[in-house]
């Protein structure tokens, strides 16, 4: 073995190496430096900033745990936390149902079909704020079609929808599952395609009904989609924000005044960024549990084949 | 639902029958808000309540659509919307793409470690760190201007992902045999890769061109003046100024989906394979 080659070689390895390094960084760069200063750095700092008290005018001052203890004790940040919950429980098992019904019925691909999930999939994609002022007007409790409905149906007395302090919930939920069952169902049209038809010609065969292949085959097969879809739709509930600014605004008094509108609001109406930081990593563990769950249970879930 | 292995076989029967019957009922349910919208739109605002309702005007008042953009600056919030649909899209593609060149391309020292640190924050909610965001734009004089918005939605994480796992798809020969030929790695990335990469390409522009769009919270944090504010922010000024002129505001919603609507119908195929592929593995 030549020495001297070697040392070459390896110089010339070195030479590859930090050429590599200069190119890769070059490329890196633009999206890097926005990464870092706009995203990064902010998710770091939100740690710090939890700790801290401010009002924007008045200098930082360090607060310790005291946003937390503030926030233990307030009433507010509870209904906050409860409306999110109530929203996230229907809201989730109401999508996945639907969703599911949708894709079932449109997993074979024809014109007929591709029509359908054209038009089921549009919701998801129209402007929310477009769509929520449709709403607001549809579910307008004196005049809107949507109470004359009720009452040319015999319902004498129809909800007050966003008026009402019990129903307005309901609505913003309607239009939550409303809005994203179609880009559910196309998930779901995915995982109801990846079953091999070889698994129902073979229950055919065993003399199942369609009711039996569902349950047998169907359901079981299609548990990582499920999974998957419950995993997004829960962290998507927690973050709902959108139809609650426009419809409500958090009302009737605080009825649907949910997480991420009372981050909003204490941060950005009150301006209390330490206190509404100390929220927001509420909301960020709701999610990260969400996500750790995830990575847990996957090939628990996914051990099926 | 029995209606899935139903219509597996070709003989329309009963059940297909009934099935199509309810799927039916259930897209005019879904489509009834934008039906009623569109038709709100051409009305004289006291017809708008009418029951039961009459779907063709019965006077078209077309006026509405004309009036949007002189009551208030509709054109300017159209424009701004615009503009920072195109920026922000263009700007996603093109850093994007590079940086997910290098993580997938070049093999560098520090390369998974700095993957790392963007994948990690994928899984943060932008609602968990918008605050620290604000501080920091704040903090360069960028409050109340477009640039805040391009700057915090152009570089994100979740596009360098998506790119990068397409590119790693992309076999390793092509690029070989593209250095033996004397090609640089801006040349690989430029003719090799990105036209490889289109069907990814135009996934990502279009969903980050709609989500620029129809983006609410984000402009509702760092846009105050009038004449920066974009088409959603505006529809809902036009809601606290004349809330009841019923008729404008649908118009105004009506006309701010249009792009949406475009893309939609270009792109409908796209959209739809794009999240059937990528959203189980995104």
């Amino acid at each position: 073995m030549n020495i001297a080659n070697k040392d070459l070689n390896k110089a010339i390895n070195k030479k590859i190496d930090t050429r590599n390094r200069i190119i890769a960084y070059a490329f890196l760069l633009p999206n890097f430096l926005g990464f870092l200063v706009f995203t990064l750095i902010p998710v770091l700092f939100s740690f710090v900033l939890c700790t801290m008290e401010w009002d924007t005018s008045n200098p930082i001052k360090f607060a310790g745990l005291g946003n937390f203890i503030t926030m233990f004790k307030d009433e507010g940040f509870y209904i906050s936390l409860l409306n999110t919950i109530y929203y996230t429980l229907t809201v989730v098992p109401g999508t996945l149902i639907l969703s599911l019904i949708l894709a079932l019925a449109l997993s074979k691909g024809s014109k007929i079909t591709n029509f359908f999930r054209s038009l089921f999939f549009f919701p998801y994609i129209s402007s929310l704020v477009a769509v929520a002022v449709a709403w607001n007007m549809l579910f307008q409790p004196d005049m809107g079609p949507i109470n004359e409905i009720l009452r040319s149906l015999g319902i004498s007395n129809p909800p007050g929808w966003t008026a009402s302090t019990v129903w307005a919930m309901p609505a913003i939920i309607f239009v939550g599952i409303w809005k994203t069952m179609g880009y559910y169902m196309i998930i779901y049209i995915a995982g109801l395609n990846d079953i091999p038809v070889q698994l129902y010609e073979a229950a055919t065969v065993d003399g199942a009904n369609s009711w039996q292949k569902f349950w047998k085959v169907t359901v079981p097969m299609l548990t990582p989609t499920t999974f998957f879809v419950t995993i997004m739709l829960l962290i998507n509930s927690f973050k709902v924000f959108d139809q609650i600014a426009v419809m409500t605004n958090g009302g009737p008094g605080r009825a649907t005044n949910v997480l991420v509108y009372y981050i909003y609001n204490q941060a950005f109406v009150n301006f209390k960024m330490g206190y509404a930081s100390a929220v927001a990593l509420v909301l960020f563990a709701l999610v990260l549990t969400i996500t750790i769950v995830q990575f847990k249970n996957e090939e628990k879930w996914v051990n099926y084949m | 639902m029995p209606i899935n292995t139903e219509l597996r076989r070709s003989k329309p029967n009963l059940t297909t029958i009934l099935g199509y019957i309810g799927l039916s009922i259930a897209a005019v349910l879904v489509m009834f808000p934008f039906a009623w919208m569109l038709s709100a739109s051409f009305k004289p605002d006291n017809d708008v309540y009418e029951f039961p309702i009459r779907w063709i005007p019965k006077i078209f008042r077309w006026q509405n659509y004309v009036d949007i953009w002189k009551q208030i600056k509709f054109g300017v919030f159209y424009f701004n919307t615009v503009k920072l649909t195109v920026i922000i899209t263009f700007l996603q593609l093109l850093t994007s793409s590079l940086a997910a060149y290098a993580f997938a391309k070049i093999k560098f020292k520090g390369r998974n470690t700095l993957f790392i640190a963007y994948i990690g924050t994928i899984a943060v909610p932008f609602q968990v760190y918008m605050i620290p965001q604000f501080i920091i734009i704040r903090k360069l004089g960028l409050s109340d201007s477009h640039l805040s918005l391009i700057l915090i939605q152009a570089f994100t994480a979740y596009g360098v992902f998506l790119l990068r796992q397409f590119f790693m798809s992309i076999p390793e020969e092509l690029s070989e045999s593209a250095r033996i030929d004397g090609l640089g790695e801006l040349g690989i990335y430029a003719k090799i890769i990105l036209p490889l990469a289109k069907p990814a390409l135009t996934s990502l522009g279009i969903f980050t061109a709609v989500f620029v769009w129809n983006d609410f919270l984000g402009p509702l944090i760092y846009l105050t003046s009038q004449k920066n504010l974009t088409i959603q922010l505006g529809i809902r000024l036009f809601l606290s100024d004349y809330n009841q002129s019923f008729a404008l505001i649908m118009a105004a919603a009506v006309c701010s989906m249009i792009p949406v609507v475009l893309i939609f119908l270009i792109a409908q195929r796209f959209l739809i394979e794009g999240i059937a592929t990528t959203g189980i593995k995104g």
